[in-house]
């Protein structure tokens, strides 16, 4: 109970030192970027939620945002929601799709799985791209409604991004150390075996697809606010399913650190390269980096520490 | 007689026009010694598969003291208290030895917290605390199989399923395994034994069903299955 309660300490002083930054006022473009990385923090920790913790590889990130985005952009344009209500609402409609899409595809395994979330992707944005209500292929501005709470809009929405980001941090720590992590950690290893010895795999599967679902969406709903112009090809971009997969890949799978240090370190080397170099380079970056760390340190970051501390 | 504690009842299973299993009857009564063996494709491991659950018969039923677990999955049947070691070890790669028995400790023994000291009981048991800490990777191949049977135990089952526990091992490793089964039945633990060594199925059988090509074709002790016709027919041809 006594670490339960210091995680919540520690989650509220990040928060509070994220608020205290906010006041800065140091140069926009920081917070610009720093929403991007820690954008990428809960999307990296959500998917590590399925993908790390159980073992199946989701290649349809970028439904499960753009679902949460484009929620959010509904709710906007029907009933000009407030932004706790968009975030709830986008993190609740991308777990349904979770449920769904577990209910339907989990009984595939591994490759299998992982080929009909990235179908999932292809169809969920062909739907967004005909539905005219939310702008389909042509996209839609979103207006901001006047005075965010406090700062400008940017600060504010960094500081709605940090909050979640230690949200979506804390609830997979949660997990890994809960007999829900261990049951996801059997069944990764060797699902026959976790069955025999009496894991309710199909159970902990849907839970996992679901909570990575919410999450997912979750970091999408505050987009439309962020870009305040939404078109199917930037809320489906490919980046979120590559970025998903490879800052888990790069930090190590197996704790929740793993996504967050991946996250942080590419989120950066990949804002740092838009501004000094080129955008293009982005997908470069992650794809040399993700080739070395497959052949170098297959476990990650966390596996090649472990590694050199064992020796 | 003591009550059955396992009855499969005309238990059918086809892989699309293959009948592996085909109206499959026996009883396995409770605090038995009991050897299932047969040729190899004669269907074993599949009858264990169905009742265990990793497979469902497509006709027949299959009980568990009187319960009807033919529809249950495999980890409500480990509840239940059936438990099984695989023929090819099937170990939790990234736990530990004393990590791999906690999972159905916590899932299946109703261990919900901790269970780390019913685990070093089992595995000083079983004769592997001494690699608690170690990963799978690290281990031999009998340690391999010890692992097997003390995830297995772990699972407090009322049923052990030992599917070929023995395959590859030397002699003296197979009497080690042997001692240990032989334990854990005088702990009132049913064993059903899945085996090729028949020195060892011999020696630990109380009563022994034979199949061939999905069919059973005897059923006795020891001592009545080495005379019987069929057997000799299914193992050494006419």
């Amino acid at each position: 109970m006594q670490r339960a309660s210091l995680t919540v300490v520690a989650g509220a002083a990040i928060v509070a030192a994220g608020v205290a930054l906010a006041t800065l006022r140091l140069n926009p473009y920081l917070y610009f970027a720093g929403y991007v990385i820690l954008q990428y923090v809960v999307i990296a920790t959500a998917w590590n939620i399925l993908g790390g913790y159980a073992g199946y590889v989701n290649f349809g990130t970028p439904a499960f945002f753009a679902l949460g985005a484009y929620t959010a952009v509904a709710l906007i344009r029907s009933l000009h929601a407030p932004l706790p209500v968009l975030i709830l609402a986008g993190g609740l409609v991308s777990a349904l799709l979770g449920l769904g899409i577990g209910y339907l595809t989990l009984r595939l395994r591994g490759t299998f799985f992982s080929i009909a979330t990235l179908a999932l992707s292809v169809v969920l944005q062909t739907m967004i791209i005909n539905w005219e209500y939310v702008g389909g292929s042509r996209g839609i501005s979103v207006i901001r409604p006047p005075g965010p709470p406090f700062g400008n809009y940017v600060v504010f929405l960094f500081t709605v991004m940090l909050a979640l980001a230690v949200i979506a941090v804390t609830v997979a720590r949660l997990i890994e150390r809960s007999w829900v992590g261990r049951g996801l950690a059997a069944l990764r290893d060797n699902e026959e075996a976790a069955e025999c010895m009496g894991v309710p795999t199909l159970r902990l599967k849907l839970f996992a697809t679901t909570v990575s679902g919410f999450l997912l969406g979750v970091a999408g709903a505050p987009f439309p606010y962020y870009v305040t112009f939404v078109e199917p090809n930037s809320a489906f971009n490919l980046d979120y399913a590559v970025n998903a997969l490879a800052m888990p890949m790069i930090g190590g799978t197996t704790s929740w650190v793993g996504p967050v240090i991946g996250a942080i370190l590419l989120g950066s080397a990949q804002q740092l390269a838009t501004v000094t170099i080129s955008s293009e380079l982005n997908l470069f970056i992650v794809g040399v980096v993700l080739v070395g760390f497959v052949v170098l340190a297959p476990e990650g970051l966390l596996g090649l520490v472990r590694r050199l501390r064992g020796r | 007689m003591a009550a059955p504690l396992l009855e499969v009842e005309g238990v059918v299973k086809r892989f699309g026009g293959f009948t592996a299993l085909n109206r499959v009857t026996l009883e396995v009564r409770a605090g038995e010694r009991f050897g299932l063996i047969g040729p190899n494709g004669s269907g074993k491991t599949t009858l264990i598969n169905c009742v265990a659950g990793s497979l469902r018969a497509d006709e027949g039923r299959i009980r568990l003291a009187g319960q009807d677990i033919t529809t249950l999955p495999p980890h409500r049947r480990t509840r239940l208290g059936i438990a099984r070691s695989f023929q090819i070890p099937k170990p939790f790669t990234s736990m530990t030895v004393r990590e791999n028995l906690e999972i159905p400790l916590e899932y299946a023994g109703h261990a919900r917290h901790g269970g780390a000291a019913e685990a070093a009981d089992i595995l000083r048991e079983i004769g592997l605390h001494a690699k608690a800490h170690l990963r799978p990777a690290g281990l031999t191949q009998i340690e391999m199989r010890k692992l097997e049977l003390a995830r297995a135990m772990a699972a407090r089952p009322k049923l052990l399923i030992s599917d070929e526990a023995m395959a590859g091992l030397s002699s003296a490793e197979v009497d080690d395994i042997l001692a240990i089964l032989f334990r854990l039945s005088a702990q009132g633990i049913t064993i059903i034994m899945i085996e090729h060594i028949m020195r060892a199925v011999m020696r630990f059988s109380e009563r022994i069903v034979v199949l061939d090509a999905g069919e059973r074709i005897a059923e006795g002790t020891p001592a009545e299955i080495v005379r019987h016709p069929a057997v000799e027919k299914a193992y050494l041809g006419e």
